[in-house]
């Protein structure tokens, strides 16, 4: 092909592309170790490169306006911005090739502070070398680059909310407080979960219960959200911005509600650990999980009685069911917490209790921490245990429950406490839900829980659009960290369907038609179901969806065929950016 | 003498440094890479990046291409088991690592010049030390006359 051969009806072949290319000092923190201005002469012939500047701030706004000058002044048609990382300014730079009338997607972010200048202060001449590689690397993906417009859908202003806990229930009063019409869905008969049947919680020493109830009253006070307890989702169709979710009310009846909605909040919850038969002596009478033992303090009034007998002293054994290699291997959370804060309810109930904590790690975390305080202060005896060496549980011939432990602090002395009650601190574990997982397609981690995106980046947002998850069913969390991520799914909602249209990520894979030979490794290779079999030319081939393909790649190597790319990234791209990276020799 | 001493002593006498190309994800592991240059960690600027959605879009011929004109090695640095994506991108990652050293040995070079290892989003320290001590494997295999 030569330069004056178009690559696609229409578009410029790589060589007659017009691209400016921005080398950021980010004041110092660029040009103090790399050389910006040698990058900028490295780098300003490159084929296709029509404007090389270097700039003390790429991203301040008079920087910005000079570019959308020099795409207009120039015919500019792709843009490279070398300084910081894709992370903070891809939206900043995507917006200036917007508005200058270049596609979004024909810009190009590298990356050269973080990856560069930062990580190579020993060596500016070594972080200058790297520089005008990346810098090439990137001026040849841009090379490569082709319009991509996103998919616009548009949004059905309804929110489905599933699971009727103190997640669910506070995200579904912020949906309809944002203006969105609510449907939320309860498996059981009443609404409130966990939370619903907890006396008093820390931090505050409110009443789950309470709570509930409040929350329950406001939900009701909307007319805007419907409620059906009782009641599973049953099947979900459609696709981003448009679903339609089939409820079953009441198992026993066979007609399915459809209901059509934006976006779905995923607010299952979680189920609590249950010991096996003997572990840490569960089963022996006296011995009792964090659950049972906080309802027999929300039970109580006075000095604690179990079974008949009357409760002196407790000893707590900690990170039962947690951080166990092998099983569950994460901590969760908020167990410590809930027992400092049992401890000092037992102290408000009966002063004359004597209190046992044997732990491997406490972590009270942020303002958690004055609860142990607190705890200690009243007479609660914290004692740390070797890891490899856990307390052990057994009722004497005598009838004497006791738990025999090694104390780390004390030299690891071998103590045996009498105990009248043996409370095993269990945590939070994954809730059995199969089939929401496998209709919905949620991602579910190692560890049973379900995964977002990113855990500080997009910390309720799944790879399938509009499906958020909140709360304790992606993780260990208190009540208080629930309400604050369902929250947050109230605002993801709102950003995705209040405008009443949402743009789709372009950067899809897409199927060479004439090279595919239907073989349906890619079918295998995609879980999202985004591969369908589709006629071509009188050829069977394999077509992808743009609005339910999540752009991950996973396709693209299974083909034996090299017929699937994923735009953005394609097999031309990185070949272009691997070659011209090693014509830049290091030092 | 550390493995990563012995790399130091081969980039003082050849006046080269490794050149390893490094595929991170978007989401999971660039992040991490990133904050290892956000706490100024120090790692050798023969390390470059190109970063996708997803350990499991790697091609196996990518890796062979790059060691094949010039890399001298290819780590891979994988979402694992964070993939939000995919839950079993861990096993396709090995998969596509597999394919990748059966085409490199192929082309007669050593499969040893490719690595993997799951980087998170705060791995800075991880991700430095990994490939500190690939550039010595590889500074090593150098030494050794392997191709």
């Amino acid at each position: 092909m030569n330069s004056e051969e178009t690559t696609v009806a229409g578009q410029l072949s790589p060589e007659q592309r017009r691209i400016g290319v921005y080398v950021c000092h980010c004041g110092g923190n660029i040009s103090d170790y790399v050389d910006v201005q040698r990058v900028v002469d490295a780098i300003k012939d490159e084929p296709g490169v029509i404007v090389a500047r270097d700039t003390i701030f790429a991203c301040a706004d008079a920087t910005q306006e000079n570019m959308e000058e020099d795409i207009h002044q120039y015919g500019l048609d792709g843009l490279v911005v070398a300084s910081c990382s894709p992370k903070l300014h891809t939206v900043t730079f995507r917006g200036v090739a917007k508005r200058a009338g270049i596609n979004p997607y024909q810009y190009t972010q590298v990356n050269i502070r973080e990856q560069d200048s930062w990580t190579h202060g020993d060596n500016p001449e070594g972080a200058t070398h790297k520089a005008i590689s990346l810098v090439k690397a990137g001026i040849a993906r841009t090379r490569l680059t082709t319009p991509l417009e996103p998919l616009v859908v548009e949004t059905t202003q309804k929110a489905l909310v599933v699971g009727g806990g103190i997640t669910g229930l506070r995200a579904a009063i912020g949906l309809a407080d944002v203006g969105l019409e609510v449907f939320l869905v309860e498996k059981e008969q009443e609404l409130g979960g966990w939370v619903g049947r907890f006396g008093t919680m820390y931090p505050h020493d409110r009443r789950g219960s309470e709570l509930i109830a409040g929350l329950v009253g406001e939900v009701r006070r909307r007319s805007s959200i419907t409620v059906f307890t009782n009641a599973e989702l049953m099947a979900k169709s459609g696709s981003f911005g448009n679903y339609v979710a089939a409820i079953r009310v009441n198992s026993d009846l066979p007609e399915l509600i459809h209901v059509e909605v934006g976006s779905i909040v995923v607010a299952t919850g979680f189920d609590t650990y249950q010991p096996e038969a003997g572990e840490y002596g569960y089963g022996i009478d006296g011995v009792v999980t964090l659950p049972e033992f906080k309802a027999l303090i929300d039970a109580s009034s006075g000095p604690l009685v179990h079974h008949g007998r009357p409760v002196k002293t407790i000893a707590y054994i900690y990170c039962v069911g947690s951080r166990q290699p092998g099983a569950n291997e994460y901590c969760s959370r908020y167990c410590c917490a809930a027992t400092a804060h049992a401890a000092l309810q037992v102290s408000g109930l009966d002063r004359g209790v004597h209190q046992y904590h044997l732990y491997r790690d406490i972590r009270t975390y942020g303002k958690y921490e004055l609860m142990y305080t607190d705890s200690r202060k009243n007479g609660s005896v914290y004692m740390k245990f070797p890891e490899d060496t856990p307390p052990s549980v057994a009722r004497t011939d005598g009838g004497q429950l006791t738990v025999t432990t090694h104390d780390t602090l004390t030299g690891g002395e071998e103590l045996t406490i009498p105990a009248d009650l043996v409370v095993l601190v269990t945590g939070m574990v994954p809730r059995k839900n199969e089939e929401l997982m496998g209709l919905l397609k949620l991602p579910v981690g190692t560890d049973g829980f379900f995964n977002e995106i990113h855990p500080k980046l997009r910390p309720v947002e799944t790879v399938v659009d509009g499906v958020l998850i909140a709360g304790a069913c992606q993780g260990p969390k208190n009540s208080t960290e629930s309400v604050a991520a369902g929250l947050a799914a109230v605002t993801q909602s709102a950003a995705i369907l209040k405008k009443g249209f949402a743009e789709l990520d372009p950067q899809v894979a897409e199927v060479n038609a004439a090279a595919c030979t239907w073989c349906e490794k890619c079918i295998d290779a995609c879980p999202y179901s985004a591969i369908e079999k589709a006629e071509v030319a009188g050829r069977t081939v394999a077509a992808i969806s743009p609005s339910t393909c999540k752009g991950c790649g996973g396709c693209v190597p299974v083909c034996p065929e090299d017929a699937i790319d994923l735009r953005g990234y394609t097999d031309a791209q990185i070949r272009a950016v691997i070659d011209t990276m090693l014509e830049e020799p290091v030092a | 003498m550390s493995a990563v001493a012995a790399a130091e002593v081969h980039e003082k006498h050849t006046g080269s440094v490794p050149r390893i190309l490094v595929f991170s994800t978007n989401n999971i592991s660039d992040p991490g890479i990133d904050l290892a240059g956000s706490q100024h960690m120090h790692y050798s600027p023969g390390v470059e990046v190109i970063s996708l959605p997803c350990t499991s879009g790697i091609k196996p011929s990518w890796i062979a291409h790059a060691i094949d004109q010039g890399f001298d090695g290819v780590f891979i640095a994988s979402d694992g088991d964070e993939c939000a994506y995919l839950p079993d991108c861990a096993k396709r990652a090995a998969r596509i690592v597999s394919e990748a050293q059966a085409q490199l040995t192929e082309l007669g070079h050593d499969p040893q010049r490719v690595k993997m290892a799951a980087i998170c989003s705060v791995c800075a320290e991880p991700f430095t030390r990994q490939v500190q001590q690939f550039s010595a494997t590889l500074a090593a295999l150098q030494a050794a006359g392997a191709k």
